[in-house]
């Protein structure tokens, strides 16, 4: 058992042996500073130096001139690690339909470091994710986790990161019908996590009865109702989004996240006077369902406009909503605000809101910009890191230079030419 | 009051055509009454909208066939594309339009959506994209179920998609058929039909057929049983077609009487358009295999496929489908979020390309609808990646020619050259940037949306007095 910590830890820790210097690229830190040229010195995996600084003798040198810099991206949501293969294969671990379990279904041992997604995510310079599994028998889905997706055997840096709430279309749905039903279950669940706070020696056993939580839920929920874990709820609609904000009146230690927010834009003022962070799509502009009748690309740009903190991001899936494409979403909002009467983003708020501000909505001061002290997540892009044809040439995670190979990039190079010569393209070349 | 005119025109017409009545002598030998199946039952009522002969000048333009002009011109005349060049003739009175350091393009064509059949608010009342209801419903027809009022079409027109091909689902094998719209909105379904366009033959390979029946208990539950379906289908139509033939030919030759006229099945006159060449196959196929089993397939039966669509695997066999000149339709990057779509990379699109095969951009979904520009530039710098460059010009081909290919409307649309269709995006930067949105998007020479001039941007009946209304999107 001390054995296996220990080489856990052995593999898990960053490689401090030398200083990195990356050096000659157009730094963006993930602050509002416009970018600029500068060295940037990582020392123990952490950012030492940033700016016009010389080089130590003996550092490993990163050349990046002609390139842009960048902190890692931040997923401020997603699935990355829980499934290979989404639909129809065992190795999808988000949703649990058959459970009697909701609220304390934990994410972390469903994580895989090994599934292809994270390798794939990582190659397009995402560092550092939220994961959350999905709600399905109960409005409740259960305890997220923060990740890295540095190469190496476990990807979990924290767990119980926060619960997982569905308070809009789909709560009313799994509830039963209605939006009530959702309210009602939700108190339901937060007072039984009362009770069990209160007099843990007398709480009933288990118990399993149709719509009601388990112990183990009633469990997971105390750290929710005492506000020491974020809740994440997900609502489109303005008026649900109000009902949420108003939750805070009978539990007022709530540590409230929304996720969705299609029509945030309508309520932003409300919103950004309760501090309550929101992750959002920046492409949502169809009334996809009726709660998001007034679903608009400028919906994150009134609401920072407005003074709320949005990060960009969705729980994510391996087709329009992809992790990976996290850059392409923010280059969209500048677009957005070059519309006429469109509402975007600056260029520098882009990238914060897809590094910076996840970061700090999650409470993870020690990453997201190029800052000294930071660990040292940093990535190298060919080109802008925004724009649709650039890519990384480098990532660090914790200071070391990641793998950017993937499943993908082997099945690229064993089709790139489609020679048939003395065997099977299966076999190595 | 035009209308009016026309109107009167048509009926002018019609009076003209009215037989003189019989004169008593000389009564010709009437030719046999010859059945046939109505070709086009629900005909286009798409008419085209005012436009002005119009110049847009100093633009990047890309013209869609592999060229570029920078600080290029074109002249839109009559809904037709008049002249495209370095520079065009103006003519007196044309509305012209500096673009400097904007880019014109041919308007997209997505050769794979599902708008108005699985419309927004996604509700399922309004679900009418796919009769699961047996793997064989070559019967139905997609354009049946379109809801004009969909507010994803406001949508598309401002990401610059000009024509789009709506598809029934991939529930069944033989999905239904598909039709190719302009983006205009109208009243009705057939307000929207682009005018003489093919309709299609939706088949699908796979996961789905084989899943929605298999769960059934019912045939297919397999991919063996997916061809086995799909083979005794084909072999049924080639027997109707037969008989159709047959009877054609001997009632032209007086032998047949019309109650001699074989009784009609709606799924193989599908089927059987297909063997006539009248219409189009777009299968939905992820994977190499499968392709190569459906193009062996088409050789036993006589039909061509026309385009794989999703085609996430049609790198692995790009030199067959260039021998075969099949189409690809594909996404950029989509992978994993089922087992036939595992193999995906993001290099698929450039490489089909580079192997001399058709690869088109399409959409699938109301959201990648709007940027499939986007959509191409990623394809295009994963290819570049990799050593495949490929111009951008050239690459505008995913987006309109190579798609309009695959409908049979290359020779009306999908490039700039004189004559065509004036279906043209006015873009406020380089559209294979992530900065860059369509600025004004004409179709058959009329303004159709203008992201500065609320006038020109259309609002669908669903979203009046809702709280989204008139917004910029």
């Amino acid at each position: 058992m001390k054995r296996l910590a220990l080489l856990l830890l052995l593999t898990a820790a960053p490689v401090f042996a030398s200083t990195i210097a990356i050096t000659g690229g157009r730094v963006a830190t993930g602050t509002d500073t416009p970018p600029t040229d500068a060295t940037i010195l990582i020392r123990d995996g952490r950012i030492v130096a940033v700016g016009a600084v010389a080089v130590p003798a003996g550092a490993t040198v990163i050349d990046a001139t002609g390139k842009w810099v960048t902190p890692g991206i931040v997923a401020a949501m997603s699935r990355v690690g829980l499934s290979e293969v989404d639909e129809g294969t065992p190795s999808n671990d988000a949703a649990a339909r058959r459970s009697p379990f909701s609220a304390g279904l934990d994410v972390v041992p469903a994580l895989n470091a090994a599934a292809s997604p994270i390798a794939v995510t990582r190659q397009s310079g995402v560092t550092r994710a939220a994961v959350a599994p999905e709600a399905t028998r109960t409005i409740f889905g259960g305890r997220g986790a923060l990740i890295t997706l540095a190469n190496g055997p476990d990807l979990l840096t924290r767990a119980h990161a926060f619960q997982v709430v569905e308070l809009g279309e789909q709560g009313a749905r799994i509830a039963g019908g209605s939006r009530p039903a959702a309210y009602a279950a939700f108190e339901e669940g937060l007072a039984e996590a009362r009770d069990l706070a209160a007099n843990r020696a007398r709480y009933r056993s288990f118990e399993p009865r149709e719509a009601q939580l388990t112990r183990l839920d009633a469990e997971a929920l105390v750290p929710v109702v005492e506000g020491r874990e974020p809740l994440v709820v997900h609502v489109e609609r303005a008026s649900d989004i109000l009902s949420v904000l108003r939750l805070r009146q009978h539990y007022p230690a709530l540590k409230l996240i929304l996720i969705g927010a299609d029509e945030g834009w309508l309520v932003a003022r409300e919103i950004a006077a309760a501090h309550v962070p929101v992750i959002a799509l920046s492409l949502e502009d169809r009334p996809e369902e009726f709660e998001s009748l007034a679903a608009t690309k400028s919906n994150i740009g009134r609401m920072v406009a407005a003074g709320v903190t949005v990060a960009i991001g969705s729980y994510g899936d391996g087709t329009g909503n992809q992790t990976r494409n996290l850059p392409q979403f923010a280059g969209n909002t500048v677009a957005q605000g070059r519309l006429p009467g469109g509402v975007g983003l600056s260029w520098t708020q882009a990238l914060a809101s897809i590094t910076s501000v996840p970061a700090k909505i999650w409470g993870m001061t020690d990453t997201g910009t190029l800052s000294i002290g930071k660990r040292a997540d940093v990535v190298v892009w060919d080109g802008d890191p925004l724009e649709l044809a650039s890519a990384p040439v480098a990532v660090l995670i914790d200071g070391v230079v990641q793998p950017l190979a993937t499943r993908q990039t082997e099945l690229r190079d064993r089709y790139v030419r489609l020679q048939h010569d003395t065997l099977p393209l299966q076999y190595p070349k | 009051m035009r209308k009016l005119v026309l109107g009167l025109a048509l009926l002018a017409a019609a009076c003209a055509k009215t037989p003189p009545p019989k004169a008593a002598s000389a009564t010709p030998p009437r030719p046999a009454e010859v059945v046939s199946i109505p070709r086009d039952p629900f005909p286009s009522t798409y008419h085209a909208y005012p436009g002005v002969t119009t110049v847009i000048r100093g633009a990047t333009v890309y013209d869609g066939e592999g060229h570029k002009f920078i600080g290029g011109a074109v002249r839109l005349e009559n809904g037709k594309v008049a002249e495209v060049g370095q520079t065009v003739a103006i003519p007196a009175g044309a509305t012209v339009i500096d673009a400097a350091g904007k880019w014109l393009t041919p308007g997209i064509i997505d050769i794979h959506s599902h708008l108005g059949v699985y419309p927004s608010p996604a509700v399922e009342a309004n679900s009418d994209g796919n009769e699961a209801t047996g793997p064989n419903r070559s019967e139905v027809w997609a354009e049946h179920s379109i809801w004009p009022q969909d507010p994803g079409f406001t949508r598309a027109i401002a990401g610059g998609v000009t024509t789009l091909h709506i598809l029934p689902g991939s529930a069944n094998l033989f999905g239904g058929r598909g039709v190719t719209l302009k983006n205009v909105l109208g009243r009705t379904a057939q307000d929207m039909k682009f005018p003489g366009a093919l309709p299609s033959l939706k088949m699908a390979c796979g996961e789905n057929p084989k899943r929605v029946y298999g769960s059934k208990n019912q045939m297919p539950a397999t991919r063996m049983g997916n061809i086995a379906v799909d083979r005794q289908a084909w072999s049924d139509a080639v027997n109707y077609k037969r008989k159709w033939d047959d009877y054609t030919q001997r009632a032209k030759d007086g032998k047949a009487k019309p109650t001699d006229a074989p009784r009609r099945e709606l799924a193989n006159d599908t089927l059987m358009g297909v063997l006539n060449g009248e219409i189009l196959v777009q299968n939905h196929c992820y994977r190499a295999d499968e392709m190569a089993n459906v193009i062996a397939m088409s050789h036993e039966f006589g039909y061509k496929v026309s385009t794989f669509h999703h085609a996430v695997e049609s790198y692995k066999i790009a030199d067959l489908l260039a021998k075969e000149g099949i189409c690809s339709a594909m996404w950029a990057d989509w992978w994993g979020f089922k087992m036939e779509s595992y193999d995906g990379i993001r290099e698929n699109i450039p490489l089909v390309h580079n192997a001399g095969a058709c690869a088109i951009v399409h959409s699938d979904d109301p959201d990648g609808i709007q940027r499939l520009n986007q959509e191409a530039a990623k394809a295009l710098a994963a290819g570049r990646r990799v050593g495949i460059v490929i111009a951008p010009e050239v690459a505008w081909q995913w987006l309109s020619l190579n798609p309009a290919k695959g409908l049979h409307i290359d020779d009306r649309t999908g490039s700039l050259k004189a004559g065509k269709m004036g279906d043209v995006v006015l873009w406020n930067g380089d559209p294979f940037s992530v900065y860059a949105r369509a600025e004004k998007v004409w179709i058959d020479g009329a303004v159709m949306y203008d992201a500065a001039d609320p006038a020109r941007r259309a609002t669908t009946d669903f979203e009046l007095g809702q709280p989204g209304r008139g917004d910029v999107k």
